[in-house]
């Protein structure tokens, strides 16, 4: 452009004018969880945590695959504390039965707990977040307040209490409850925020300008574009029930010795821990292995659900 | 403009890629344009055709990935691609001023006006004292356009207008006296009075310090009446330049002429309608805003609003932004509830209506709404969120409602393959067409388009305004059209209603209030129309 006056008109073979706004078909359908489930196959540990919490599922189920040592008949009181020895890879525990057979036993009631807390939160999560969160006003005031004793409660203390008072009836069930009843307000509140975002949308308004019902709109739009970040934070907390289920167990308000957990394994083994560590340290192992393995697939989910981290990979 | 022999900045064969998984997107494609000193050059072109991201390769600030991957940029006889970071902050803000698009969110919120001010012009001197720099910043804003700007320094950004924010960021650009200025959109989220005084004062700016200036911008009227040249750009290649009038009456390229033509558009032949579908009579709305804990305002957002619309017709509702017009689309859907007065659809009052009866009065009544993006739940495929109303309302069996779908989607001009799709892979105009699609699934009398075309890119809005006429012909729809814009008004409004601070100021056939606007506020509007005075 040497003059500068000239008027410039590029060549019509190199910028003709594509059709207006024409529709792409070619590309594959997409929605928020199409992309994550697509990006999630993408992320390695997504892979490592999916295969640590398949082995420990089947661990759960079929204790009978990875183990033919019963966990409790048959101990003998002359291998106490034993180092490992052909049959029994880990050693034997204070009363002389078999470590691993021990742990590969108790998956179950860890994962156990672990699932019913989950659930139980996440009903009672969902539930009174959602109510907070689309109905608002004074029902928002109430319950969330009503989170707000339950959150200030630190619910390991609570759940000391609770055990403490049913100390009859301890078994999984009630140590499940115990430690729900207080971890649901976290969810609630995750859930509460996301819906007061989500209600303000235009698809909010124009639903209701369709005449669909306000509850209809809450199950069918609100929450399904809500949900997202209480997926990732539940399979976090799923992580922390099972940890909470031991600790209880460790300080002797869980579930009863008889029972095989992690917890009561770990808290029958402090008492050898300068003479035979490894008793206490497999269990803890097999326990810190699983909550890793959660709070992995935890923070796979979340990037993989959240748009804005995707896009920074 | 004074006669050199080189340009300020000269861009030849620019080349920016974006970097993806697959290869890397092509958002700049051998671009070449010149600036003299003192002179205007506005980049015209839609969302998306690389406009903004030409001048953010000036001074290096591509978001992302983004990459020169080709081209030279030179700046005052300096090269500017593959210069070091040192030297681009030497020019940053010293040489180069920039503007940036959203005014709502380039000022940090938690820092006051002041502070920000200040830092900017630490930052081009360090060298200067406290009290040297403070005087200076308020030398800086009164520069802008602000009243009393010492007291209004201590003010954060949420006490400021939207207006005022952008005064305060071209005061910002402006601040080092740069010999160029790069403003992105800078008024598009204003009010076109705002819009008016904001560009009027920026090039008054200029004009003294002989700053040149680019401006980017989507509106080629506002780019013809601002700038001496103008470079058209679609999809990331310079389809035309040269001087602004000579491309406004005279574009050779397809794309320039069919932007020209958009802005042209004759307007429509007026419809009559007949019976009367819609009447608001004395409609006043009167919200309580919460002041400290337990003390509210009454706020009248909608005043004594009174008029009709005939069957088969469109009124046009005209306004600024606050200026009531939404609350009384709201108020006409049954959203909200007017304080006073009384609102009848096909002779029907909605507001003393039973839930029962409003439920049914819906079918008959909806809405379309303005942001393409966010008035489709993106979890529902295309064929649900179009289905949703015939579901709500009990219509037909499963496979009636797949054919009435069918129906929509070819009414509104997309194939059946989207159907299966969701929200987030159509453009804004084909989201804007299944609004539409749902809109119209009920056969309803009366559609209420809130701002439907405001988002769109020109041609795109042009081809929307053409569907909605074609609809309202074919099935005698009635249209309450919301818009800021009185460009699209003329093209398809019977009649239009001005409304200003939630009263209607003046209200009659369009081509009168064009033609013969008897209150200065109308006036003022059409006046401030960019380009308005050139295109016709």
């Amino acid at each position: 452009m040497a003059n500068r006056d000239e008027h410039y008109v590029a060549p019509l073979a190199e910028t003709g004018m594509a059709e207006i706004d024409a529709v792409r078909i070619s590309e594959k359908p997409t929605n928020l969880y199409l992309d994550a489930w697509r990006d999630l196959r993408t992320r390695p540990m997504f892979y490592i945590a999916g295969v640590l919490i398949l082995l420990v599922s089947m661990m759960a189920l079929f204790p009978g695959l990875f183990t033919q040592t019963p966990p409790n008949d048959n101990c003998l009181l002359a291998n106490s504390n034993a180092g490992p020895t052909d049959g029994h890879i880990l050693g034997f525990t204070r009363q002389g039965c078999d470590v691993f057979s021990r742990i590969v036993h108790g998956t179950s009631t860890s994962l156990s707990v672990g699932l019913i807390v989950t659930v139980l939160t996440l009903v009672m999560g969902v539930f009174f977040g959602s109510l907070a969160g689309f109905y608002g006003k004074w029902v928002d005031a109430v319950l969330s307040r009503m989170g707000d004793i339950f959150f200030a409660i630190p619910y390991i203390l609570a759940a000391v209490v609770i055990m403490s008072v049913f100390s009859a009836y301890r078994n999984v069930w009630v140590i499940s409850a115990a430690i729900g009843i207080f971890a649901w307000p976290s969810t609630a509140r995750v859930l509460r925020g996301e819906i007061l975002r989500v209600k303000q949308a235009d698809y909010v308004m124009a639903s209701t300008a369709i005449g669909v019902s306000r509850f209809r709109i809450l199950i069918r739009h609100v929450l399904p574009n809500a949900i997202a970040p209480v997926i990732a934070v539940t399979t976090i907390s799923l992580a922390a029930a099972i940890v909470a289920e031991a600790t209880l167990s460790f300080l002797g308000v869980g579930l009863p010795t008889a029972t095989m957990s992690w917890g009561n394994d770990i808290s029958q083994a402090q008492a050898d821990l300068r003479t035979a560590p490894q008793v206490l340290i497999w269990p803890s192992l097999a326990l810190s292995i699983t909550a890793l393995a959660f709070i992995m697939m935890g923070e796979a989910v979340r990037d993989a659900l959240d748009p804005k981290a995707r896009a920074q990979r | 403009m004074s006669e050199q022999e080189t340009p300020l900045l000269s861009i030849r064969d620019l080349v920016v890629d974006f970097p993806n998984q697959k290869g890397a997107v092509r958002a700049v494609d051998q671009v070449n344009l010149d600036l003299w000193e003192g002179e205007t050059l506005a980049i015209v072109g839609e969302s998306g055709s690389g406009k903004s991201t030409t001048a953010h390769a000036i001074i290096n600030l591509l978001p992302g990935a983004g990459r020169v991957s080709g081209g030279s940029i030179r700046f005052d006889g300096r090269e500017l691609v593959g210069a070091s970071s040192t030297e681009l902050e030497a020019i940053r803000g010293k040489q180069i001023g920039f503007v940036p698009q959203d005014p709502m969110s380039n000022l940090n919120p938690v820092w006051s006006i002041g502070f920000q001010v200040e830092e900017a012009i630490h930052a081009n001197n360090p060298k200067l004292s406290k009290t040297e720099v403070r005087a200076e910043a308020i030398a800086v804003l009164e520069k802008a356009g602000l009243a009393d700007a010492g007291d209004r320094m201590r003010q954060f950004p949420h006490q400021f207008s939207g207006g005022m924010r952008q005064r305060v960021l071209i005061g910002i650009g402006l601040s080092a006296n740069p010999k160029l200025l790069i403003a992105d959109e800078p008024t598009s989220a204003l009010d076109v009075t705002v819009q008016r005084t904001i560009l009027d004062h920026l090039a008054k700016l200029t004009k003294a310090s002989k700053t040149s200036v680019i401006l980017i911008t989507h509106d080629l009227g506002l780019a013809a009446e601002r700038a001496e040249k103008i470079v058209v750009m679609y999809r990331g290649k310079v389809v035309e330049a040269g001087p602004s009038l000579e491309v406004l009456r005279n574009p050779k390229h397809p794309y320039t002429q069919k932007l020209v033509a958009a802005r042209n558009a004759k307007p429509r032949t007026i419809h009559a309608g007949e019976q009367v579908a819609v009447r608001l009579a004395n409609v006043s709305k009167v919200y309580s805003i919460k002041g400290s804990a337990f003390k509210s305002t009454p706020f009248t957002a909608v005043n004594d609003v009174s008029f009709e619309i005939k069957r088969g017709t469109t009124l046009a509702l005209v306004g600024e932004s606050g200026s009531g017009k939404s609350t009384v689309a709201k108020m006409l859907l049954g959203l909200e509830k007017p304080t006073s007065g009384s609102i009848s659809v096909d002779g029907q009052d909605i507001a003393n209506l039973k839930p029962g009866e409003l439920f049914n009065l819906r079918s008959r009544m909806q809405p379309v709404f303005q942001d393409p993006y966010g008035s489709l739940d993106p979890l529902q495929n295309i064929a649900n969120t179009i289905a949703e109303p015939l579901v709500t309302h009990k219509v037909g069996t499963r496979k009636e409602r797949e054919a009435r779908v069918r129906e929509l989607l070819d009414q509104v001009s997309l194939p059946w393959a989207i159907s299966s799709r969701y929200p987030s892979e159509l453009s804004g105009g084909q989201r804007q067409r299944v609004a539409i699609a749902r809109a119209l699934a009920l056969k309803p009398e009366l559609v209420v388009l809130d701002e439907a075309v405001s988002a769109l890119d020109v041609l795109v809005q042009a081809q929307i305004l053409e569907l909605l006429a074609q609809l309202q012909d074919e099935l005698n729809l009635t249209y309450l059209f919301i818009t800021h814009d009185l460009a699209v008004v003329q093209m398809i409004a019977d009649q239009v209603a001005v409304m200003n601070k939630g009263q209607i100021v003046e209200f009659g056939p369009t081509a009168d209030i064009f033609n013969s606007p008897q209150q200065d506020y109308t006036r003022n509007l059409l006046d401030a129309i960019p380009g308005a005075k050139l295109l016709r």
